[in-house]
This record gives C-alpha cells, structure tokens and sequence, in this order.
C-alpha cells in the first residue's frame, strides 16, 4: 500500500464523506488512490474555494472539512482560506503536495515552503518526511482540528512519501493519538463556576454575550439563559447560537449592533461572554466598553481570556460543561426594571430602513428571509449587505449562519454556499453576496452548476464597493476613489446562464416581490443580481476608533410620530 | 502598565521547525524577544528554552499563553516568579597595546573569574560565565581597552534546588 492509499484510508477511518480540492503535478499519487477510493471528491475551480467550502461544511455540519491541494500555487492558494478558518476557530483539515523530498529546497518546480507559510495561519501544521508517520499524523491532525478551539491543521505530503509503500498492516497500526502538549481544558474549574454564580445572582442589569463557541453548545445557551431570565446578545459569529426571534434576544452588538444591543453593554453591570473573544468590531473602543460591568469569561481557549477585555471572572472551559453548571445553581433573575429598559429601547429602535428611494439591499433581504420562512441556510459574503444580513436574516438554528467574521474575506460566501450545501443535503442555501465580493470567486458557479445545488444566489448590486463607499462618504470627504464596478459589471444573469445556472436581474421592488417566492419554489441553483440603491449606508454604525456608546444611528432614528413610543 | 524583563523557559518537543514556531509566534504579536537560547533537556526528546522578554504583565501573560498553546510546547515557566539560578556565557575579545595593558587585563580577568582562551599579539580572547549584571560590568571595564568583538548565548536559567520541574514534570501522564 502506498503512501497516497494510507492517506485516503485514513481518511476514511475518520468518517470523511467528502473532500473538496484540485489536483496537480505533486499531488497526482493521491488523486489517483482517491479514483478508488470512498471519499467523495468535489473538483473546486480555484483552491481557496476549497478551503472555504471546507471551512463552512465543518462550520454547517460539526464535522470536519478537508481539502487537498497541490505544491506551490496549488497550496498558496490555500493561505486566504486557511487564515478566515483559523480566525473564525473553524475545523478544517488541509492536505498538500509537496516536490519529493530530494528537490525540497531546490527551488523546484511548484516548490514552496508550504510548511513555513502555513505556519501562522494554522493551529497546527506538519511536513511528512516518512510513510509511516502517516497514519499518525492523519489522527492527530483530525484530533487537533476538532478539540479544543477548533481550528485549521495542514499536512504537508512531499510526492516520494505519497509513493513510498508503507510496511506493515494499516489495520494494525497502533494510530493513538499522544500529545503531551496538548490538553484543551473542558470542564470549569469549581471555584471560578462558584463565583460566576454568585456575580450573576447579585447582578441587576446582566447580559449574556454569545459568541462562535456558542454554535456547538446552542441548546445549553438557550437553557441557561432562559432559566436565569437573562437577556442575550449574539455577536456575528454568534448567529444562530440564540434564536434571534425571541424575547430575550437583543441583536448583534458593535460597530453595526442594534441600537439596543450596544446600550445594554452600555449600561449593564454584568457581562456573561460565553464562547467569544470580544474583537475589535465588537468592543470598539475598550475603555468606552461596558465601563460600569463585571465581566464573567468562558471560553475553552486560556490565552483569550483578558487578552483584550479584563474579566473579572474567568472560566475556561467548553460551554456544554459550564453552562448546565451555572444553570443548575441559579433562579430566574428578577432583573424588571433592567427588562422594562432593554424593552422600551427595542420598541423605540426596530430594525428600519426608507424605501422612499430605489430598491435597497435591506428590502431584497428581506424578502429572502420570508420567502424562505427562515428555514434554510445563510451564508454571506464581506461588506455591506452581511451587515445588512446580520441584521435582518440573521438565522434561528445553530450552523445555519457562514460568514467570514475575523478575516472579513471577500470572496467567502460563495464557495462557502457550495460546502454548506455538501454539509446539509437537501437544505436550500441563501447566499448573500455584493456585486464586488462575488466576483472574488465567482468561478465557483462551475461547481454549484455541476453538482446542481439548491443554493440561491443573491447579489444586492449597487454598482460600488458599498462599504468602502460608506467610509468613504462618511470619513473621507466623499473622496470615492476605486470603488465603481457598474460600468464593467458583467451583465451577471447572462453569466449565470452561462454556467447554466438559472439567472435573473431584477431593477424594481415589484419584480423583486414576485420573483424570489418563484425561484424559492424552484430550490435553485439559482442566482439573481439585485440591481438596489447606490448610497444607502449601514446603521448604526460606530466610528472606528470611537466607543459603542457613540453609534451614528442614521436612519435607525425614530420618527417623531411613531406611535408608543416615549422619547 | 511598566515595563518588566522577564526570563521565561519553555520546554519543547524536538520537532523539526518548532523554533520557527516560537520565534513567529513573538514577532507576529509584537513580543519582544531580548535573548534566546536553545539546547537539549535532560530528557531525550525534550529541549529546553530560555527567553528573556521585555513587556508589561499583560503582554507577559499573553506571551505565556500563546506559548502554551502551541501544540510542540509541553510547559512554560515564568522563572520570575521563583526562585532561579540563571547565567549567560560570554566570549569577548579585547585590544592589547603592549605589556602593560596585558597585565592590567589579567588582573581584572581574574577579579570577574574570567578565562583567557586566546592569546594574541593584539588582542586576548576571553570567556565570561555570570548574570547579566557581570557581563555588563566587565563589558564596562573593558570599554577603555577597546572592544573588538564579542558574544554572548543569552540567558540561560533553572529554579533553584528544592523547586525543580525537570522536563518530565511536563509530561502529563496520557
């Protein structure tokens, strides 16, 4: 058995149903074990496509993903995606060829040290020199992704080794997993859990802040947080984790959080953070942020804790073990007064927008979110409308919200719709896209064209780099340099069709109404090109750099007649 | 928040590149690395680090953390907070003009406990071993009798007798 044939088997030992990759001249040992093999694979247009949709099928399904590239370009190509997957703690195992070990270093053909350039963007990453090595280093990669935080693992699989023949019996093969370095720590430590029980019990204005940790523990969120009466943000990464419909739910916080959201950070004196790192885009400004709380901590990664927000209380931990222990020792919080105040801000700060203008993104979006009643998954390119997503689709189930939060990667949603679809057959998938981000990986139309995957495709065009222009309107004077795409936008309908892929370009609200019931009902694939107002902005917004007090609130401002409503 | 030098030792498994690890791991996060060395521990398999680093507690701590968190890393000791035995190796070769001088340069040799291992026409090449403190003292005293070149390996330390976490302490039972 040669190497590129243990690799596969040991793939397939660990449940792998689907790898998505490209070949090329250094990884050709394993694509040829892979014709024999069980492990579906998807034939991506572009490597970093694969990552992303490995990336989003662990982040849509709890299982890991995998994709597997060549040497040199073939592996570059992974960075992007291996860094968005590294910043949104997403499980993705990466395979790569490499030039046979006696060219290594030579600056062979397709040589790059992938080794080396892998090595900041991945939670772990290995060069195998020796066939035997493999069957291990295949377990403790799979094991390292999906512990812990869970993150990006990189194997390195110089040709020769693809090709050496591996003595003895795979099955045989003593494959523990034995790395003293490596304990992630699960279960709360008793006294921390002790004194998070008794701040949250004394707390008058508490709020939970739940992050990407929360999507694999959301039925504890949900527990605790309604047991102990608690109202509840949900960041970015965070979607899905808490229902957004319900009562408690007050929306997402930072630089475009609901109004709502960013006072009760504001204002409360207690934050319970379960499973986020408070980022940048979340806290703005940290000495504007929370200045009157005590901060509860848990999260299963040490180093996050107090890295940018002190916390008074840290807890390291998973959230499906401290959660059920906090719960288990807390009564529901008489917290009304707290309750009448969060309460008054929603009823005066709903989600709005003006339609007194062209058709906007924020109506498109949601016209898909009552077209599909909810019930699918969302997954979203970088820029305006993933704000305008975040807030007004923004899903009820854990893994059903893909987005890029840490990176910010143009180009992610795309492909990101295509591993989702693999991760969850037979649910439809949103892609929610930009007239700029979709053309980053728009080759990808190729392969939801070939597999015939119920993804629709919504690009809300409004011709420009929409959050580039916002800044620029907002913080540059109006200086709008480099941001035009209408005049050679490509007619984007014609082009899905020629993909043979159902297209659509839609100018007014009337079709707009119409049309996305019907393509729903069809179940895609699909794509139609919105063509939506130029200069509508994203509010609130927080200024970078200012705190989340200091939200510009835009056309999220009451009208002076709205009805029960006290200023 | 003030500044701190630290000296930290970090015991890590044998695996080809994990120094890259560790050294892109401080310039990505803006640590400052003052020294480092590396060498083998008493068990085979395992080699131990020493950092000295420059920050304030929460840039240590951070420091500490994201070290741990490397998956070759088995356990970080911030010797700061013990009790140490740390020492640093110096080899410095200093301009001779006549016999005077050379004299002069024994006799101050001799005072740091440092050793002479080459002698030349021009110049003496000597071996310090010490703290910081006495390498910058001798360098000091050197100064006036001209500095040709020299070295240093950085800190080196251990926590002192009755406090002692040999490599195998990091080891957890599996």
């Amino acid at each position: 058995m040669t190497g590129a044939e243990v690799l596969i088997r040991a793939l397939e030992r660990q449940g792998v149903e689907v790898a998505f990759g490209h070949p090329g001249g250094a990884i050709m040992p394993v694509y040829d074990a892979i014709y024999d093999g069980d492990v579906r694979h998807v034939l991506v247009r572009h490597e970093q496509a694969g990552a992303h949709a490995a990336d989003a099928y662990y982040r849509a399904s709890g299982k890991p993903g995998v994709v597997i590239a060549t040497s040199g370009p073939g592996a570059t190509n992974l960075v992007t995606g291996l860094a968005t997957a590294m910043m949104d703690s997403s499980a993705v195992v990466a395979i790569t060829g490499n030039v046979p070990q006696q060219l290594i270093g030579t600056d062979a053909f397709q040589e790059a040290d992938v080794y080396g350039i892998t090595n900041p963007v991945t939670k772990h990453n290995y060069l195998v020199k020796n066939v035997q090595d493999l069957p291990r280093v295949v377990a403790e990669a799979f094991h390292i992704a999906t512990t812990g935080r869970p993150g990006p693992v990189l194997i390195d699989i110089p040709k020769d080794v693809q090709q050496a023949e591996f003595e003895g019996d795979l099955d045989d093969y003593d494959v523990t997993v034995d790395l003293p370095g490596y304990n992630p720590n699960v279960v709360g430590h008793a006294g921390q859990i002790r004194k998070a029980v008794e701040a949250i019990r004394n707390a008058e204005r508490p709020i939970l802040m739940v992050g990407g940790g929360g999507q694999a523990a959301a039925e504890q969120v949900a527990a605790f947080a309604e047991r102990v009466n608690i109202p509840v943000i949900t960041t970015l990464m965070g979607i899905g984790a808490y229902p957004a419909g319900r009562s408690q739910a007050l929306g997402m916080p930072g630089m475009h959080g609901t109004v709502t959201a960013n006072r009760a950070i504001t204002n409360c004196d207690l934050i319970v953070g379960a499973g986020l790192r408070f980022d940048d885009r979340v806290t703005g400004k940290i000495s504007r942020f929370a200045p009157n709380a005590k901060v509860v901590h848990i999260d299963i990664d040490p180093a996050e804790i107090s890295k940018l927000v002190e916390a008074h209380i840290p807890v390291v931990g998973d959230l499906r073990d401290v959660l059920p222990k906090l719960e288990a020792e807390l009564e529901p919080l008489a917290i009304d007064a707290w309750w009448e105040q969060l309460q008054e801000w929603k009823a005066k700060y709903p989600e709005r927008y003006k339609t007194d203008k062209p058709l906007v993104s924020q109506e498109v979006i949601e016209l898909l979110r009552e077209a599909t009643g909810g019930d699918c998954l969302v997954t979203t390119e970088v820029g305006q409308h993933q704000m305008f997503a975040a807030r007004l689709f923004p899903t009820s189930k854990p893994r059903t919200w893909v987005s890029s939060g840490g990176l910010g990667t143009m180009g992610f949603g795309l492909p990101a719709a295509i591993g989702a679809a693999f991760a969850r057959p037979g649910e439809t998938v949103v892609c929610i896209a930009g007239d700029g981000s979709i053309q980053m990986n728009i080759q990808e139309l190729a392969t939801i064209a070939k597999h015939r995957l119920p993804i629709i495709i919504a690009i809300t065009n409004n011709g420009v780099l929409g959050m580039v222009r916002q800044w620029q309107e907002l913080f540059h004077a109006q200086r709008y340099s480099e941001i035009y795409l209408a005049d050679s936008n490509p007619d984007f309908a014609k082009l899905a069709e020629a993909y043979g892929i159902e297209g659509h370009n839609v100018f007014d609200r009337e079709t707009a109404r119409a049309l996305v019931p019907e393509v729903l009902e069809r179940g895609g694939p699909a794509l139609i090109n919105f063509v939506v107002y130029e200069s509508e902005k994203v509010y609130p917004m927080v200024p970078s750099g200012a705190g989340v007090d200091e939200m510009m609130i835009g056309d999220q401002e009451p009208d002076e007649d709205v009805e029960g409503v006290s200023a | 928040m003030t500044s701190q030098r630290r000296v930290i030792s970090v015991t890590v498994r044998d695996e080809p590149g994990v120094l890259v690890r560790i050294a892109g791991l401080f310039a990505r996060r803006g640590f400052n690395i003052a020294s480092l060395s590396v060498a083998e521990s008493e068990v085979p398999g395992l080699s131990r680090t020493t950092f000295v680093v420059d920050g304030d507690p929460r840039t240590i701590e951070q420091v500490q953390k994201q070290l741990q968190k490397l998956i070759d890393v088995l356990k970080v000791v911030d010797h700061t907070e013990t009790s140490f035995v740390d020492r640093e190796l110096m080899l410095i070769k200093v301009a001779v003009r006549g016999p005077d001088e050379r004299v002069e340069l024994r006799q101050i040799a001799q005072d740091f406990r440092a050793r002479i291992v080459d002698v030349g026409r021009h110049a003496l090449v000597f071996e310090v071993t010490g703290d910081e403190g006495k390498m910058n003292a001798f360098i000091d005293q050197m100064q006036a009798f001209g500095i040709v070149e020299l070295i240093r390996t950085g800190r080196v330390a251990l926590p002192r007798s009755g406090q002692s976490h040999t490599a195998l302490d990091a080891a957890p039972a599996a």
